[in-house]
């Protein structure tokens, strides 16, 4: 039975992979559908679900709404369409997530109730726009917002930053409320047929209210609907403007091409059009869809939708086919996928240096194939779907950090079938994919590619290696770590396991210098190519040089013989601060061309690193009687010169013990 | 650490090759005997710790004394010191070797090594490969450091320019009319010499030149027509309507100092010819232009009419104050003062001929910058267009140029657009090239020998 059990666990657990893929069928309004429609935000096509994922995350930190008077889970395409079309459900949504206290009772927002009443309860955590944006609160966050402007980034506190997170969170939602149709409006196809009716024949808005009103003077009482609805049209399609003062508004563009050169805007769209003119399809498809949804008609929805996607299909089938890719690629959520399983592969590895029951190894080994497998496929899927090399941001890095870790782990693990290339391989891929996870709270990890790094060979070489030169560093370091750990409190740490992990760590630190160094200068090359400067000591180029020079160190201090077995595990665990410092650390500095994320709440997670790995290298000096693994044996131990990978040293060696 | 029972020995033969005796020292020749403490791989392990500790605090300081002084103070220097930036902390002080002296070091350790002690063999040929790349980078980047010059081209559509301009040294230049010729004269006091401040003669001049006052950076203060005001600051016209403010001096990156020189010349009689200020406000385009832009929004600030023409008028006049010549007239020949940003000259013109600045749609991410260029080399007889734009610079006489930046000056009603080109003299550019070829290959070489050999092993018994 014991024999199987690996293929049974790795089969369940693929089971349980692909049973995720289907799309769930639609019982009332068809989400599904509507997930798909191809729209336009941050410069790139997406589907409407990815929008939804995306503003919904940056608002409430999660994927999905779970609402408390409902008692349900709402998916963000839900929620995504009320915000669009009916402005007045979706204020009572309490999708902001506010945790400063102070914030809380500055908004007098109010506190946790687990009432009976459904509807009276709260979480003290999440709260609606109508609750926030009172007279009162807009007042007080607009000082706030305004004061810590002033502020320079490094010297924001906590509170300082809940309200500019919650501050970004509302504008974006502001945002949002636009994209479709004026916020007060809830029958837009009504408004768009009275739009049409009232502009002159060949004319469009402006020149209809030029010749109707140029020199005259303009009724204050609302009784022209050409005043009435233009206005609401021109103040939109001043906010959409890209020019305008309110260019921080970043508006999602509905409507494709049809009778316009590219993706536009609403407002924008109508401010174009000339009487007569029929009103393009989309925007009536649109108007038509949140008209059906404010009046909770599924049968009209669930048409139009399809009708809308009919249309999409014959006229942009490309949109629409990579729209739904992308819908498919985050209902397979391999990241995700992997992660989970990373972890079980993890503590099967684990249990197995406590049993030494083969089939645990052998299990953990198909399973971390199962999840690398998985994990590939979601960074090819995210190529593809980007047209990029694996690495362009911070987000994806990490991906490719934990992909590089496990593939060196599991060339270790074919070597030595002793489960350390398991362990480190797995917990590596679970740790990178728990940062990566942490990352997309802050919106879409597709962004398009500033000019300077729109550049698909720099990406695919410099980028790419510099990555793969920190994955090696650390598999180096949390080898280092296995041996300190093992050796300190398990007697597991015997001499041919010993031995066998000097040579692992030997090797991958050789495999980081050249991957590190490679990269390195590889970004030297770029730089030299787009602004002439070969190398210009900017921050993220020293972090990665720091890392360059401590693999050095570590290499001609081991064939120095400077250091042993255990000096070159304690360099090695050190290498995982170096590494830190250079992908996040310095980050934090917000100085250089490449500081491409701020991330002060990160900076206490990487100072809690760096303790825990300065903690592990004291206990890497600790004499080695008190060591379980060596115990009253200590001094048979670590022999003279103990040949740690079959090089004889370049010079006669000096004992540093 | 713990204490073995049998003590290792203090030295432990290698265990292939001939093995030095010990009082064999005699034998070896005396440049081996002073090289040999200098080739260890001790020093070599020292070294790279400093070079990470030196890098890592010259990164630190980079958020307080930004990128330009961050490097001068700790790689471009032999020794210097670290602080923290927090106030009460500052009494930490630590002092740290500078990038010249641990590359120096770095070069003679690995220099020695090699001549004393590494044999060369198949097996260690990679690492002679990788060590001789080592070598042409460290070369490299001092050489670069000596020889290496960054300018900038700034100009607007249809502008043409046969210089490029310092972004941080300046000039005085003194320009003249030469007699009998078309040519312009131009006698240029270096900022070194304004900045010691004193007197300076030219041959060519016929006056002196006394430097009574440099302000590193400055501002513009318009002297209102009030009571309050003060003397005006000197006798030239544009200190009628502006006095030059000192201010800090910014280590900022996306800041930069604008200097100006109060000077007085006398001729060669000793008499005063009179008070000139003399500002990179008036003297470098770019920026009496931007001075321009940001009187005119402050003009138009909360004007909703939507007719702009009065601030619009206003900004101009003002303009045209700043950048009014400054001249005096010595012997019948009139001399142009000019406080400008450093020129380097070029045998060839670049002609700005269009913009390009895309963006992706419905964002304000920039996608592309591209200027459209027509280089002019009446010597050479050319004469051709060619683009400039993001990862992909031009080549040209030596120089190389960049696509920089990009920026449209608002104080028109439809803004003229202009492009600002990095200009680097490089002529080591190529060794950091081969450098990186030799290294990455010496390590693919060394690495790859490694692993085939513990393959084999593995797979032998």
């Amino acid at each position: 039975m014991k024999k199987y059990l690996p293929w049974i666990l790795c089969a369940a657990f693929a089971a349980w992979f692909l049973s995720t893929l289907p799309a769930p069928g639609d019982k009332g309004l068809a989400w599904g559908g509507l997930a798909q429609v191809p729209v336009v935000n941050g410069g790139r096509h997406q589907p409407f679900e990815s929008l939804a994922r995306n503003a919904l995350v940056q608002i409430r930190d999660r994927y999905s709404h779970y609402d408390l008077a409902e008692e349900r889970t709402v998916p963000a395409v839900e929620w995504l369409a009320e915000v669009l079309f009916d402005s007045e459900r979706a204020s009572r949504r309490k999708v902001f997530r506010v945790d400063h206290p102070d914030l809380i009772s500055l908004l007098k927002l109010p506190l946790k109730n687990d009432s009976k009443d459904p509807a009276l309860r709260e979480d003290g955590k999440h709260y609606s726009w109508g609750q926030i944006v009172t007279e009162e609160n807009v007042a007080s966050l607009q000082r706030e917002s305004e004061r810590v402007a002033g502020k320079d980034a490094s010297h924001q506190d906590a509170f300082d930053q809940a309200v500019r997170k919650l501050s970004s969170a509302l504008s974006l939602y502001n945002a949002l409320q636009s994209t479709a149709r004026p916020r007060d409006v809830r029958d837009y196809g009504q408004f768009l047929s009275q739009f049409s009716r009232s502009l002159d024949s060949g004319a469009t808005l402006r020149e209809t209210l030029r010749a109707k009103y140029a020199g005259k003077e303009i009724p204050k009482d609302n009784s022209d609907p050409l005043l009435r609805i233009g206005g609401q049209v021109l103040v939109g399609a001043d906010r959409e403007s890209e020019t305008g003062e309110r260019s921080t508004l970043k508006i999602p563009l509905l409507l494709p091409p049809d009778g316009t050169e590219d993706w536009s805007r609403i407002n924008t769209r109508l401010v174009g059009i000339r009487g007569g003119e029929p009103l393009p399809r989309s925007l009536l498809a649109w108007a038509h869809l949140g008209d059906a949804f404010v009046a909770r008609d599924t049968n009209r929805f669930n048409a139009e939708l399809r009708d809308y996607r009919d249309w999409m299909q014959s006229t942009f089938p490309s949109e629409l086919s990579h729209a739904n890719h992308e819908v498919f690629f985050n209902r397979m959520a391999p990241f995700y996928a992997a992660m989970t399983i990373y972890v079980v592969a993890l503590l099967l590895a684990l249990a197995y240096w406590f049993s030494f029951d083969s089939w645990l190894r052998e299990s953990s080994f198909a399973l971390v194939g199962l999840a690398f497998a998985i994990h590939t496929v979601g960074l090819i899927y995210r190529m593809v779907l980007q047209g990029r090399p694996p690495v362009t941001n911070l987000y994806s890095s990490a991906i490719f950090i934990g992909w590089g870790a496990i593939v060196l782990g599991m060339v270790l693990e074919r070597f030595w079938r002793n489960a350390i290339g398991l362990v480190v391989g797995s917990f590596l891929g679970f740790v990178t994919l728990v940062i990566a996870h942490n990352l997309a709270l802050d919106g879409d990890t597709m962004e398009m590619m500033r000019a300077v790094l729109d550049t698909n060979f720099w990406l695919a070489t410099h980028v790419v290696i510099v990555t793969l030169g920190y994955a090696s560093t650390y598999v180096a370091g949390f080898l280092a770590i296995v041996y300190v750990v093992r050796g300190v409190f398990t007697k597991g740490l015997d001499l041919a396991t010993r031995r066998a992990m000097a040579r692992m760590v030997y090797g991958i630190i050789c495999f980081a210098t050249l991957f590190s160094f490679t990269g390195t200068v590889l970004g030297g090359i770029w730089a030299d190519q787009s602004w002439g400067r070969f190398w210009g000591w900017d921050a993220k180029e020293n972090g990665a040089l720091i890392i360059v020079l401590w693999n050095a160190l570590i290499l001609h201090a081991r064939w120095g013989g400077l250091v042993r077995e255990r000096g070159i595990m304690n360099l090695a665990i050190a290498g995982n601060i170096v590494t830190s410092w250079s992908w996040f650390g310095v980050n934090m500095l917000g100085v250089g061309l490449h500081s491409y994320g701020f991330l002060n709440g990160a900076f206490q997670t990487l100072l809690y690193f760096v303790l825990s790995q300065l903690a592990l290298i004291a206990l890497g000096c600790l004499p080695l009687k008190w060591w379980r693994s060596f115990g009253e044996h200590s001094t048979d131990t670590i022999a003279p010169n103990a040949p740690t990978a079959g090089k004889p040293p370049l010079r006669p060696v000096r004992s540093v013990a | 650490m713990s204490t073995p029972v049998s003590p290792p020995p203090l030295v432990v033969p290698p265990a292939a090759g001939p093995v030095p005796v010990a009082g064999s020292a005699e034998s070896r020749p005396l440049w081996k005997l002073i090289l040999s403490p200098l080739s260890s791989l001790r020093l070599t392990v020292i070294l790279l710790t400093f070079s990470v500790l030196v890098v890592f605090f010259g990164t630190l300081a980079q958020t307080d004394d930004g990128l330009y002084l961050a490097q001068n103070r700790y790689f471009r220097s032999w020794f210097s010191t670290w602080s923290p930036i927090t106030e009460g902390w500052r009494w930490i002080v630590i002092p740290l070797p500078g990038g010249y002296l641990l590359g120096t070091l770095l070069l003679v350790n690995l220099v020695a090594a090699h001549a004393t002690r590494f044999k060369f063999t198949w097996k260690k040929s990679g690492i002679l490969l990788s060590h001789l790349g080592v070598v042409l980078l460290l070369v490299g980047q001092l050489f670069t450091d000596m020889l290496a010059r960054e300018s900038r081209m700034t100009f607007s559509e249809g502008e043409w320019r046969n210089y490029s301009e310092d972004f941080a040294a300046s000039e005085l230049a003194i320009l003249s009319d030469a007699p009998g010729d078309q040519m312009t004269e131009v006698v240029a006091i270096p900022e070194g010499l304004l900045r010691a401040g004193g007197v300076v003669h030219h041959d060519r001049l016929p006056f002196t030149v006394r430097i009574s006052q440099w302000m590193p950076n400055s501002e513009p203060i318009f002297r209102a027509p009030r009571a309050t005001n003060g003397p005006p600051q000197a006798s030239s016209p544009v200190s009628k309507h502006f006095d030059f403010l000192s201010v800090a001096e910014t280590h900022k990156m996306d800041e930069k100092n604008i200097p100006t020189v109060v000077i007085e010349l006398t001729d060669n009689g000793g008499k005063s010819l009179g008070i000139w200020a003399l500002s990179v406000w008036s003297g470098e385009p770019a920026m009496a232009k931007s001075a321009r832009t940001s009187w005119y929004k402050r003009f138009n600030r909360g004007d909703t009419s939507g007719d702009d023409s009065q601030a619009r008028m206003m900004a101009g006049q003002l303009y045209a104050f700043l950048t009014e010549a400054q001249t005096v007239t010595v012997n019948n020949r009139a001399y142009t003062l000019t406080l400008r940003p450093r020129r380097y000259d070029q045998p060839f013109t670049l002609q700005l001929l269009k913009t390009t600045h895309e963006i992706y749609r419905g964002t304000d991410i920039p996608k592309n910058f591209q200027s459209r260029v027509l280089i002019d080399h009446p010597a050479r007889g050319e004469r051709r267009e060619v683009n400039i734009y993001m990862n992909n610079p031009l080549r040209y006489g030596g120089l190389t140029y960049f696509q920089y930046q990009m920026g449209r000056d608002e104080f028109f009603s439809t803004p003229v657009a202009h492009s600002v080109l990095q200009v680097v003299q490089n002529p080591s550019w190529l060794t950091p090239y081969i450098g990186c070829a030799l290294v990455a290959g010496g390590l693919l070489v060394q690495f790859g020998i490694h692993l085939v050999l513990f393959v084999r092993r593995r797979v032998a018994p």
